[in-house]
């Protein structure tokens, strides 16, 4: 078994190089792998589809374009659901880097060929970043006009007459359902403990993978009425949407491929170490 | 192939390409790549928060209050707006560390973020994660239907055979000890689990910033 100790030898860049080929190559050249919606997913998606047509969402986008991957393909999805349900949109978001990220997404869904006629202020308003974490979510409660008294856009949160969709929001109470899209602090994990438990507002999350585990047991509590975790999460709720090709779903076949050779190098690197010896503790 | 002719994609994707230069080996592009990151980001949250908070929570509230001779004190109309003064004298106290001598004072306005944040943090973790975990913890062992039953089973033996892991006022010997080893095991998947979505959120930046060479430059499809 001479090859395996000469993997004790490997230069890393050529795990690195074929890393990157086997996520290159099916971006370039779909293989098309097949996907199934888990409960989580099919219980964010009942979960938006249960809240009363035309009703009015909170929307928290917390993240950067860090995260751009995993989360920008859950916005833009679960702005489609809430607006195919007739449903108003105030989007707010507590991550600095987040507020241009997040403009630009719900942009991209309102210019897009169903969603034309939503208009920005009626329909839906981004309110954008504000400084404070947790104390912001305390101060919504007390009133979201006072928590954000401007809009992304400069309006006064109280001029119902640049935003209408205003007039019906005063606080935690306007809202059936929050839905979160997080990268990690501040959060799902902060919402939950800070406005589901206190005001009792039901809440979704679409997070990243790397938080996903933390979140689960707020779904096995009912914390959460539902949860979307990473990219996989978000290719499902495309897929439970019928949204066919869509970003997430485009990234799954170099995942898959991805965590496969992740899963061999793990394999052969015991291997390696087993025949030199090591017992693999410390 | 549709190469993009955006200005701002092909510095995107050229800092992309100085930032992967760096798995071959540390060089000038990728430190060029890093410290202009570095300069944006510390530039851009500064002018973020001067607008965002700054501008929008202390200053115009209160220049519109003094240049409309509005009560600065108006409680039945819920505006508390001369309160306002505390925190921005506050905020000014925390540069006191930049003067030496009076450094001291900045230790009051950490105080009080330090004690809204402890109150928050710990009232927000009982009611959010203690109280509605340990009850959601609270499991049926026999449900009636044997699927959630052996799940319900798992669950049980999974809490209190990690909770005994930690236990360490005794030698972990006997029913303890493979009790303990038992946690042991269901820590280790809950790790595996950890990782692999911890791997799958790595992969995504990859797979997110190959999207954006491929689409939004080269613009092949």
């Amino acid at each position: 078994m001479g090859w395996l100790a000469s993997l004790q030898k490997l230069d890393r860049r050529w795990i690195f190089a074929l890393m990157g080929a086997l996520v290159m190559i099916p971006l370039l050249f779909p293989i098309g792998l097949k996907l199934t919606v888990s409960r989580p997913v099919q219980m964010f998606v009942d979960a938006i589809d249960r809240i009363p047509d035309g009703s009015t969402v909170l929307m928290s986008c917390d993240y950067d374009p860090a995260s751009r991957p995993e989360l920008v393909p859950m916005t833009q999805t679960a702005l489609r659901q809430l607006w195919d349900k007739g449903c108003k949109v105030v989007v707010t978001v507590l991550w600095p880097g987040g507020s241009g990220i997040v403009d630009q997404t719900l942009r991209g869904v309102a210019a897009e060929p169903p969603y034309r006629g939503k208009k920005y202020g009626s329909d839906w308003v981004n309110l954008g970043y504000k400084a404070g974490n947790e104390s912001v979510m305390v101060l919504m409660g007390q009133g979201i006009t006072g928590a954000f008294p401007a809009d992304y856009t400069g309006h006064s949160t109280s001029d119902y007459q640049a935003l209408p969709i205003m007039k019906n929001v005063r606080d935690y109470s306007s809202f059936p359902l929050l839905v979160n899209i997080s990268a990690g602090y501040p959060g799902t994990k902060e919402w939950v403990q800070q406005v589901n438990s206190r005001f009792h507002l039901p809440m979704v999350s679409g997070c990243t993978a790397v938080s996903t585990p933390e979140y689960y047991p707020y779904l096995q509590s009912g914390q959460l009425r539902g949860l979307l975790g990473g990219m996989a999460g978000a290719a499902e709720y495309e897929l439970a949407r019928h949204e066919h090709r869509g970003p997430a779903t485009r990234g799954m076949d170099a995942q898959s491929l991805a965590h496969v050779f992740v899963a061999f190098c793990i394999v052969l690197g015991n291997l390696a170490q087993r025949q030199r010896g090591g017992g693999g503790g410390a | 192939m549709n190469v993009s002719h955006d200005f701002g994609v092909w510095v995107s994707a050229l800092l992309t390409l100085f930032v992967f230069s760096f798995l071959y080996r540390d060089n000038p592009l990728y430190k060029f790549a890093e410290h202009l990151f570095v300069g944006v980001s510390a530039g851009y949250y500064m002018v973020l928060n001067f607008w965002t908070v700054i501008v929008t929570n202390l200053w115009d509230p209160l220049v519109t209050m003094v240049t409309k001779h509005q009560a600065p004190f108006s409680a039945s109309l819920g505006d508390y707006r001369i309160w306002l003064v505390v925190p921005g004298i506050f905020g000014i106290m925390m540069f006191a560390r930049l003067l030496g001598r009076v450094g001291w004072l900045s230790r009051w306005p950490l105080a009080v973020i330090i004690g809204v944040y402890a109150g928050l943090k710990t009232t927000g973790f009982a009611q959010g994660d203690l109280v509605a975990q340990v009850q959601a913890s609270l499991q049926p062992l026999l449900t009636g239907h044997w699927g959630s039953s052996i799940n319900n089973i798992l669950f049980m033996l999974g809490i209190i055979s990690s909770l005994l892991f930690f236990f360490y006022s005794r030698e972990h010997k006997g029913v303890l000890g493979v009790t303990s080893r038992l946690g042991v095991g269901f820590l280790m998947v809950s790790f595996g689990a950890g990782y692999g979505y911890t791997v799958m959120s790595r992969i995504s930046l990859l797979i997110g910033r190959f999207q954006f060479l491929i689409h939004d430059w080269l613009g092949l499809r």
